[in-house]
């Protein structure tokens, strides 16, 4: 199928240029300032943007084991509403992908039923019990980009190094989810002010930072490549600092949450605002502002983390941690950051898209001739009313709920098929 | 009537002015007198049905709200659970939704998890008082220690308050903070470090001490906290012994506060832990009356949010 793009401003390398997009069956075919060629169809993108398709390194489709919260179809269509043409899905499924025929059930119902590209993230321990070491190498030539027992944490040091080692033989990226569960308890947000006025029992920063600082020193010592996820605390952005300057292959993302909510935002109860890690300080949130400006922080990862409603409406105590993320990405960050001339639009299209695609070695990430034709057209100046009606996900837990945000996604082509178009 | 208070939730005392507050200690007031009268009933929230929903243990703070309401001749239901069987079964929003079903007018409740009150508001629709939920707050314990103290000193301005025990467990404290500092007092928390939750200062405005007779030093008022046996095991704090060597209200110890101080506890009290017998049954002692008073609070909430007739 052929598909023309005109009169775009299209995103390539760092800047927006008035362009005529072909993209021909699996490829972008010409990028020029005027195609007039037949194609199967046409796009008027006028006062419309084209970006590389964002790439997601961290999200949940719970699927196999939890499809009451999410699929494969409907995560993946989520994923496209928001703009992604590419997600990583954790292992934390049911049964726990941590076996060959697990990754390859993943891959082959997202190829066929999928709206975007799905990479798998294996687990780093068998059963992500934090035991014993999974076949990693395995599910390596089976195609996945990582592993990971995200959710859970090696809390055995020992056992850590040893899957850092073994990770690093097979030349496999080892993600981990920094936590130490006796500094966390049985806490519920962060440990901070918030903690302290409404009783809920505190997360402090040292849960992660602790871990942190372990896995550093262990990869270093594994000569190991190590993703820290959803990084949170000021604290932790200055131990990857210390890492990076010795040149130590350390990455880490963020998430749109930890970049624009804090503690304060907990104080309302709603368990749409529960998730791991917690939503820390403003002087952490600011943190995580400046470390993505900079470049500290390597990509933003959405964490979507679907839960039904019958198990957030309960207790903050009893309520699970997390928020959905896909379809609120950009357009919350664009509003909240963007917008108000906190970052650079630039900032925020390469932390979605060059930039994850280079922490993982992944394809995609940018637009150029002959590269995938993985986009999504988005328009700035439109809005979108983010309801409960008009969620792609299975799960609406989103502290965003029933807001109007600023950009509208129109279309999202992977591999040169439209997986999504705004109706 | 007052239309202010009508339909009011009382989550904790922040929704409250101290005018307010005021207003309802001058209800408590009337209520008292109520209690203390040989027929102690009086017609007024005839019609009205009160539930009283326990999802975590507490037979006095129970009986205090089913007297409060029985007194105003509402009618009353008791809903108990454990949080565990809340768990494998219904679901707080199932359980409102059929408590709701059969005509609950107030709701009062008391619950493990902090925001719980906002819940069943949410899933009912219908006022909720908090008869405590979690570590997040107590308000009409704290309105009740704050009428304790009004009625016997007559304002809480200027006074220092000093309140000592398990601070980072206690949700009286955290409801009395607000509310007595809303009346002009100057409060004082003191305990163990590790029992002291971070950025008391900051949050309430309040002085922190760790050392007990820096904190009683002057003071007006006393509290003391129930010192619960299960902090030990969390490695919070070391032995019984230690901790009352420290942090026990002795007439020893209460040689630094002002002379004839008013002692308060919330009950229930360990004697011979966070405070001795000699203090706790001393004339200085309110402890009892707190008791009583607490039945009078809750009666002039009730009145007060649902509208009864004068």
């Amino acid at each position: 199928m052929k598909i023309i793009i005109k009169n775009a401003e299209v995103y390539i390398a760092g800047k927006l240029v008035k362009k005529d997009l072909l993209i021909d069956r699996k490829r972008i075919a010409k990028i020029e300032n005027r195609i007039d060629e037949k194609a199967d169809k046409m796009i008027d993108a006028r006062g419309c943007c084209v970006f590389p398709g964002f790439i997601d390194l961290h999200a949940h489709l719970r699927d196999p084991g939890q499809t009451y919260k999410e699929d494969i179809v409907s995560g993946t269509k989520s994923a496209a509403k928001g703009g992604f043409t590419a997600v990583c899905a954790m292992p934390n499924t049911e049964p726990v992908t941590d076996n060959i025929a697990s990754v390859e059930y993943i891959q082959l119902r997202a190829k066929e039923h999928g709206s975007a590209r799905v990479y798998v993230v294996g687990a780093l321990t068998k059963q992500s019990k934090g035991e014993e070491i999974s076949e990693m190498a395995t599910m390596k030539s089976g195609g996945i980009v990582a592993v990971s027992d995200d959710g859970k944490c090696v809390q055995n040091a020992r056992l850590m190094l040893s899957c850092l080692r073994y990770a690093s033989n097979f030349d496999i990226p080892v993600i981990v989810h920094p936590e130490d569960y006796a500094l966390a308890g049985k806490g519920q947000i962060h440990g901070g002010k918030v903690a302290t006025q409404t009783g809920l029992s505190g997360i402090s920063g040292l849960a992660e930072e602790v871990i942190i600082a372990r896995d550093i020193m262990l990869a270093e010592s594994a000569g190991a490549r190590l993703h820290i996820a959803h990084i949170s605390t000021a604290k932790s952005l200055e131990l990857v600092r210390a890492a990076k300057a010795k040149g130590l292959p350390v990455t880490c993302e963020v998430t749109p949450h930890h970049l624009v909510l804090t503690e304060e935002a907990c104080l309302t109860f709603d368990t749409n605002t529960k998730m791991k890690p917690p939503l820390r300080s403003e002087k952490d949130r600011q943190a995580c502002v400046e470390a993505l400006k900079e470049g500290l922080i390597d990509c933003i990862a959405t964490d979507h983390a679907p839960h039904a409603d019958f198990e957030k409406e309960r207790e903050f105590d009893h309520a699970p941690f997390g928020i959905i993320g896909f379809e609120t990405a950009f357009a919350v960050l664009y509003q909240e950051l963007v917008l108000k001339g906190i970052i650079s639009l630039e900032t925020l299209v390469d932390s979605l898209t060059s930039r994850p695609a280079q922490t993982l070695r992944l394809p995609g990430g940018e637009i150029k001739p002959g590269g995938m034709a993985d986009i999504t057209i988005i328009n700035l100046k439109e809005k979108t009313l983010f309801s409960k009606e008009n969620i792609a996900s299975k799960s609406k837990n989103s502290p965003w709920l029933e807001r109007e945000l600023a950009s509208r996604v129109l279309y999202t082509i992977v591999g040169g098929n439209i997986s999504y178009q705004d109706q | 009537m007052n239309p202010q208070f009508l339909g009011r939730n009382v989550f904790d005392l922040d929704d409250y002015s101290r005018e307010e507050i005021l207003y309802i200690l001058e209800a408590a007031k009337g209520m008292k007198e109520i209690n203390l009268r040989e027929y102690k009933k009086i017609p007024t929230l005839r019609g009205k049905t009160v539930c009283t929903l326990f999802v975590e243990n507490s037979t006095r703070t129970r009986m205090s709200f089913e007297l409060a309401a029985n007194r105003l001749s509402a009618d009353v239901v008791s809903f108990q659970a454990s949080v565990s069987a809340l768990q494998k079964g219904e679901s707080l929003q199932d359980t409102v939704y059929t408590l709701n079903a059969m005509g609950i007018d107030l709701y009062c409740i008391r619950h493990s998890s902090p925001g719980s009150p906002q819940m069943v508001n949410k899933y009912s629709g219908k006022p909720v008082i908090n008869g405590g939920d979690g570590r997040h707050a107590h308000p009409t314990q704290a309105l009740l220690d704050i009428f304790s103290i009004w009625e016997k000193l007559g304002s809480l301005k200027g006074l220092k308050v000093t309140i000592v025990g398990d601070i980072l467990n206690s949700r009286v404290v955290r409801s009395n903070l607000i509310g007595m500092q809303k009346l002009g007092a100057k409060v004082t928390v003191c305990g163990p470090k590790t029992l002291m939750p971070g950025n008391m200062e900051s949050v309430y405005g309040c002085k922190v001490e760790y050392d007990l007779a820096r904190a009683l030093s002057g003071a007006d008022v006393v509290m003391g906290l129930r010192m619960q046996l299960e902090r030990m095991s969390e490695g919070l704090f070391p032995s019984l012994e230690e901790y009352s060597k420290h942090y026990v209200l002795s007439a020893e110890t209460l040689k630094y506060a002002k002379k004839n101080a008013l002692i308060m506890h919330p009950g229930p009290m360990n004697r011979g832990v966070e405070i001795l017998p000699e203090i706790a049954d001393s004339s200085q002692s309110v402890i009892v009356e707190q008791v009583a008073n607490g039945v009078a609070i809750r009666m002039a909430l009730m009145f007060l949010i649902l509208g009864g007739k004068a």
